[in-house]
């Protein structure tokens, strides 16, 4: 059943085209990969997606609702988190606040309770606590909890910036390049987490990689873009023997 | 040193973390509400002054330390609550149909000061919402100048340049606009305003406005309205502005454009910097550096050579030497310095100097712009 689907998605800046006519549909449940060489507009679509640039042509659809022209900041509260290729934290927050920050598209209370503080506020609070314990718990974040961003080193930031996505509680996931930056340990857990998040969360996953061992551990589909057009889809193992993919990564 | 162990989600948005909270809290609290007793009039005249300016301080971090958007007009909120005061109690409100003019007790008269302010703010706000840094900075700033001219030329409220009196507010016998009882009303607001800031800091829309200050496209990402938590930022600061003007009226006991230009809504931007970005505590350093600054300048007049001690402009030369040094060499301002004073004797003797080391930060995000 299909979750999430970008029919003939494409965007213009200015002459550029920097995704053009793509098509793809993503299944509940699945982890779907997007790969293409530096400039392919992998970035470009997850910021379609999350409505941070507005689609030239072309429709999407999440979970059966058009969310072609939504505003931003109402995609998180329909299911779909995203973290960023450069991470994108709050610098000066502790990882609690980062964490709770994610909690907002839940948050209920009003302006005026929260300068109060009522006890309806202190009670949501105490309940999204709870949430990103439970997050906390997942991604092993129990030694920062009361660090500084800014005083983190890359990795840990990265896993952080995983757990703020997932305080949303999203249906769907975006990840920007969840390995860059890491080694080779750091990948394999975060390979473990991405499966864990698919698996037992039930969460969908969409993300862009560069790191083919990753992609193909724990990928479903893949979807290979070059100067924003679909070059081939499939699973790993397809694409990697497409001779036009080799072509647009190694040349002739 | 002292290890928290912590058992409950609410040792963690409780306002004292600690028993050492309340001490060092309770003794400053009992400090304050004896200071009449203990000094004379002038003082607690500029102890009077000292609440004011940190009321309208936190105003202005709330939108500059905790928002991120610089305001160089937070003098037209200020004179906006002034003036509103002023004339509320003292002509009172006219309307084309009314009568007779309406004029309010100080206790209606000061939140609707407050009210009419953050009413400016959102106001102002709303169309400025789209710029962000310097851009934002210079429309306050045009916006501030505006407010100046208002000011000075609708002279059937204001009396323009001629300037206007504030009547004393009296409840039953007692003049609560002069004295101790002003000095408790100015401290009580105080209170609740630094109250209110910590209650909001530690909810979700306080957390928003953090999240829109360090990323705001990450911020929009998990789902925080820009416009709707910014707007609210705006009327907030503008609000709390505003009812420090208008105590700062009652201080004043007459008001005159002169007392709400840009070098007022520079000083309130020297308060927030030198006093420490981003903290509630650095509103109230602030405050102290800029009401205790002039009369330090003025002290020690006397014993530098008259060539230097009369010299004119030294004043605002010294204040922006000092802005600038403090921006160089300790970024969180006074506040900054205090946590490492105080992480000095919390650790001691194993405090080691390069705990505070700034790191260069290497690792930038790409901003979407």
């Amino acid at each position: 059943m299909s979750l999430f689907k970008a029919e003939n998605l494409a965007i213009n800046f200015g002459g550029v085209k920097a995704v053009d006519g793509v098509n793809f549909e993503i299944n509940k449940g699945e982890c779907f990969t997007i790969i293409g060489p530096n400039g392919a507009g992998k970035t470009t679509i997850f910021n379609l997606i999350s409505r941070i640039y507005d689609s030239t042509e072309g429709t999407m659809t999440f979970d059966g609702q058009d969310i072609t022209r939504l505003p931003p900041h109402a995609i998180a509260s329909l299911g779909i988190a995203r973290t960023f290729q450069n991470i994108e934290l709050f610098e000066h927050a502790t990882v609690l606040q980062n964490l709770l920050v994610g909690r907002h598209c839940h948050s209920k209370t009003g302006l005026f309770s929260e300068l109060m503080f009522l006890p309806s506020v202190r009670k949501a609070e105490i309940a999204h606590r709870e949430k990103v314990e439970e997050v906390i718990d997942f991604l092993d974040l129990q030694h920062y909890r009361e660090s500084l961003i800014m005083n983190l080193p890359y990795g840990v930031r990265k896993v952080v910036e995983l757990g703020r996505a997932l305080c949303t509680e999203p249906r769907l996931i975006l990840l920007d390049e969840p390995s860059s930056g890491l080694n080779v340990e750091e990948t394999q857990d975060m390979s473990f987490w991405i499966d864990d998040i698919k698996k037992d969360l039930g969460i969908t996953v969409l993300m862009v990689e560069h790191d083919m061992g990753l992609v193909s551990e724990v990928s479903d589909q893949v979807l290979v873009l070059n100067y924003g057009r679909m070059l081939a889809h499939g699973s790993p193992q397809e694409v990697q023997r497409n001779p036009e993919v080799i072509k647009a990564y190694l040349g002739e | 040193m002292r290890f928290l162990f912590k058992t409950d989600y609410n040792q963690d948005i409780r306002i004292a973390k600690h028993s050492g909270y309340y001490w060092s809290y309770g003794v400053l609290l009992l400090l304050v509400l004896a200071a009449p007793l203990l000094l004379d009039s002038y003082y607690i005249g500029q102890m009077t002054q000292l609440y004011i300016v940190a009321i309208a301080g936190l105003g202005l971090m709330l939108l500059a330390g905790y928002t991120g958007l610089v305001s160089l007009g937070h003098a037209a909120f200020f004179g906006i609550g002034a003036y509103t005061e002023a004339v509320l109690t003292g002509a009172g409100l006219q309307l084309p149909f009314m009568e007779e003019p309406l004029v309010f007790s100080f206790v209606v008269a000061m939140p609707l000061a407050a009210i009419f302010a953050g009413i400016a703010g959102v106001v102002i706000g709303i169309p400025v919402l789209r710029l962000t840094g310097i851009y934002l900075a210079i429309a306050t700033f045009a916006f501030a100048i505006v407010i100046e001219e208002v000011m000075s030329r609708w002279e059937s409220v204001t009396n323009g340049y001629t300037g206007l009196l504030v009547d004393s507010i009296y409840i039953g016998d007692i003049d609560f606009s002069s004295g101790e009882p002003f000095y408790f009303l100015c401290l009580g607001l105080l209170i609740l305003v630094i109250l209110f800031s910590i209650n909001l800091l530690r909810s979700p829309t306080g957390r928003a406005m953090m999240a829109i200050r360090d990323s705001e496209i990450s911020a929009q990402s998990m789902g925080v309205n820009l416009a709707r938590v910014k707007t609210t930022a705006f009327g907030l600061s503008a609000g709390i502005t505003g009812l420090a003007g208008a105590l700062f009226a009652h201080k004043l006991g007459f008001l005159s454009p002169e007392s709400f230009t840009v070098l007022q809504s520079l000083e309130f931007l020297v308060l927030v910097v030198v006093g420490g970005i981003g903290s509630i505590h650095g509103a109230i350093f602030g405050a102290m550096f800029v009401l205790a600054l002039p009369q330090a300048l003025a002290i020690a007049k006397d014993y530098v050579p008259p060539e230097i001690g009369e010299m004119p402009g030294i004043e605002p030369f010294i204040f922006g030497l000092i802005l600038v040094l403090v921006i160089i060499f300790e970024p969180y301002g006074i506040y900054g310095r205090w946590l490492k004073v105080k992480h000095y004797f919390q650790m001691f003797p194993i405090y080691k100097k390069a705990t505070f080391k700034r790191q260069k930060a290497y690792m930038k995000s790409e901003r979407l712009k």
